[in-house]
């Protein structure tokens, strides 16, 4: 797709909003209204979109917004879900959208009750990788070796990124897919199916950070692009929790990671035995998907 | 006393270096403003003095593992705000029960719920006390400077040590985030309770006869611990007399050691007839008022700040009732600690609240606005 094909009178996301430039949330949720909308009632934890989404004048979205606390995201659309049937409005859309704290950590509670029961909402995590509202924490979403506010230099994160993924499929909910922003056609799309499966959906959107990843501003796309050509980030999605299928496959031959990592500020201090074991690590789940992927039982 | 020179220091960082020169070498906690640079600053500190810094999924997690830690022999540590320290009442509640040494630090935002996360308040001094379920004591300092954010803390650290129990520190995003210069004393310079490492062969968790210091977990003694009404051994226990002793015991406690709990501290007129008492940031308009109302014109004024706000310094308010006209409580919240001065001034002095809740500083002017009024 070629950004002067998006159309524009069906943006729900007004220019001049809050966010940094070159933010890879915001561009995410463009995309998300524009597949879902207009009939989309947003759920939203704190993140950075609850500034992104703003005080007046610049308030973002062209629709509601349910701003709740920080843990509840997953139950608070169990409930708006559950009350628009009720009340007759069972054709509106519920998107939570949570970043990776309100889905990786605080919020992974709600989120697997809501997934378990198999509530009738889009859960969206839209990872820029850390606290990045709250200036640059680690989260159990930060890749290993990077440098934040909590883990300063000399120090790094220690431990690997969470696979969220792996936790959503074993929940075995209809639908889970990865997208990010530099594949908008692909983001839209799985977007789409989601909103036509009922059940408990998925969308975990990989979006670039520049003040806190330590990148240009210009440079979101190029990253987004590269996370997937290295492997760090595949798209693919998963369908019952068994059906793996890979969505965007550009071959055996991934980029090295070390052209991904070497582009950001936060791996700057990053040494080449620390970037091996990632580098190592991202093979490894590289070829587990592609078994999963190539063992999924057929439609 | 020989100090170290001079720095440009912020609220919350001295929080940190006060706990860190107190002892403490466990932290564990969650990101929030406006309290994230007290586990910034942590995490950059601790693993040079051998401490341990976690980054914790959410902020009940925070406080659990603050419980932990100290259980398990370390002095432990908490930092966060508002929705945060809502999150941590139960644990907090827990803490107090199984009389567990710990430190959380509050540093206060405007709310209720997420509020306005970077405006400053005093809207939680209420919740300080009663925060948590059941008749539980409760000792929370409010500090007004950067220098005194520093001592308090070292003194929340000890005293939480020598009493077995939580110490709130209910900071405020003026105070936490304000930037002073500070002398810091050299560690070790103040005073630290040490941990006691003797501990007598017939050593009991919860002792008839009173306070006994925590050993570690796991070895030597064998112990329970439980949120559980419990005896002397810390076994749960349903009988009514052990109940109701229990209860006593974690309130007689504050009330034996109550002269190394409280801090407050008067400034101005001898034989004031209008009295300011107030806490936290709010003390810094206050003292500004005497500056011009005693200090240069030698009017009947006077400021007695509360550096202890829990357990409440009720005689120091019925002394000072005996000798004023008025009261004047100044606060950033609707009026919430005015109600307590007004129960210890027992109707000696009229008790006016001066309220602010627009997420800014109370100023002088509105504070000698009210001072004028009475003197005239």
């Amino acid at each position: 797709m070629r950004i002067d094909e998006l159309k524009i009178d069906s943006e729900m996301l007004y220019s001049g909003h809050n966010a940094c430039p070159g933010c890879g949330a915001a561009l995410a949720v463009r995309y998300l209204t524009k597949a879902l909308g207009p009939n989309l009632a947003i759920v939203l934890t704190a993140s950075c979109w609850s500034i992104i989404s703003g005080m007046p004048p610049l308030t973002a979205l062209k629709c509601p917004i349910l701003h709740c606390p920080f843990p509840s995201a997953g139950s608070v659309g169990s409930g708006v879900k559950r009350g628009l049937n009720a009340a007759g409005h069972d054709d509106t859309t519920v998107v939570v959208l949570a970043g990776d704290g309100g889905t990786f950590d605080i919020g992974l509670q709600a989120m697997s009750g809501a997934a378990q029961r198999n509530e009738d909402y889009i859960f969206v995590c839209y990872d820029n990788e850390a606290y990045m509202n709250t200036g640059m924490q680690t989260s159990s979403a930060t890749p290993f070796g990077a440098r934040t506010a909590t883990a300063p230099y000399p120090l790094f994160k220690a431990g690997q990124k969470k696979d969220i993924m792996q936790i959503m499929a074993a929940h075995g909910i209809p639908y889970a897919a990865t997208a990010t922003v530099a594949f908008p056609d692909d983001m839209e799309s799985k977007l789409k199916k989601a909103q036509a499966i009922k059940g408990f959906r998925f969308i975990h959107i990989l979006s670039p950070c520049p003040p806190g990843w330590g990148t240009e501003s210009s440079d979101t796309i190029h990253l987004s692009r590269l996370a997937v050509s290295t492997g760090f980030f595949p798209l693919y999605e998963i369908e019952n929790g068994v059906t793996w299928k890979m969505t965007h496959y550009q071959g055996e031959k991934k980029t090295p990671l070390k052209e991904y990592l070497s582009a950001q500020r936060r791996f700057k201090q990053m040494d080449r035995q620390r970037m091996e074991m990632l580098q190592h690590e991202v093979d490894h789940e590289w070829d587990c998907l592609m078994e999963k992927v190539a063992t999924s039982p057929s439609e | 006393m020989p100090e170290s020179k001079p720095v440009l220091m912020q609220g919350n960082e001295a929080c940190a270096v006060g706990a860190i020169h107190a002892g403490v070498r466990f932290y564990a906690g969650y990101p929030i403003t406006p309290s994230t640079e007290v586990a910034e600053q942590m995490a950059a500190r601790l693993p040079d003095v051998g401490g341990v810094f976690i980054q914790m999924e959410d902020e009940i997690a925070g406080m659990a593992a603050v419980i932990g830690a100290s259980i398990g022999g370390l002095r432990a540590i908490t930092a966060t705000s508002g929705p945060g320290f809502s999150l941590k009442q139960e644990n907090f509640g827990y803490a107090i029960m199984a009389e567990i040494p710990c430190v959380v630090v509050n540093v206060q935002r405007m709310g209720p719920s997420t509020g306005v996360p970077t405006a400053p308040a005093q809207g939680d001094m209420m919740q300080a006390r009663w925060g948590t379920h059941g008749d539980h004591p409760v000792i929370a300092f409010s500090p007004a400077s950067v220098y005194e954010t520093y001592y308090l803390t070292i003194a929340a650290v000890n005293l939480s040590q020598k009493l077995r129990q939580p110490v709130l520190i209910m900071l405020d995003e003026v105070i936490g985030h304000m930037r002073e210069k500070v002398s810091i004393p050299e560690t070790g310079k103040l005073m630290v309770e040490k941990s006691s490492s003797n501990v007598p062969s017939d050593w009991k968790p919860y002792d008839e006869k009173g306070l006994t210091p925590l050993v570690p977990f796991g070895f030597g003694h064998y112990y329970h611990v439980t949120g559980l009404f419990h005896d002397q051994y810390g076994f749960p226990t349903g009988d009514p007399l052990q109940v109701e002793r229990s209860l006593d015991r974690i309130h007689d406690k504050l009330k034996k050691y109550r002269d190394e709990i409280m801090f407050t501290n008067y400034i101005g007129h001898k034989e004031p007839r209008v009295a300011i008492v107030t806490y936290g940031c709010t003390v810094r308009s206050a003292r500004a008022v005497v500056k011009k109302a005693y200090w240069q014109n030698r009017l009947p004024v006077g400021l007695l700040s509360l550096q202890t706000v829990w357990p409440f310094p009720d005689k120091e308010i019925e002394a000072l009732a005996e000798q004023v006209d008025v009261i004047i409580v100044p606060e950033m919240n609707m009026g919430q600690i005015v109600g307590e001065v007004e129960r210890y001034a027992r109707g000696k002095a009229e008790v006016v609240p001066l309220n602010r809740y627009d997420g800014e500083m109370i100023n002088p002017d509105q504070i000698s606005e009210e001072v004028g009024r009475w003197l005239s």
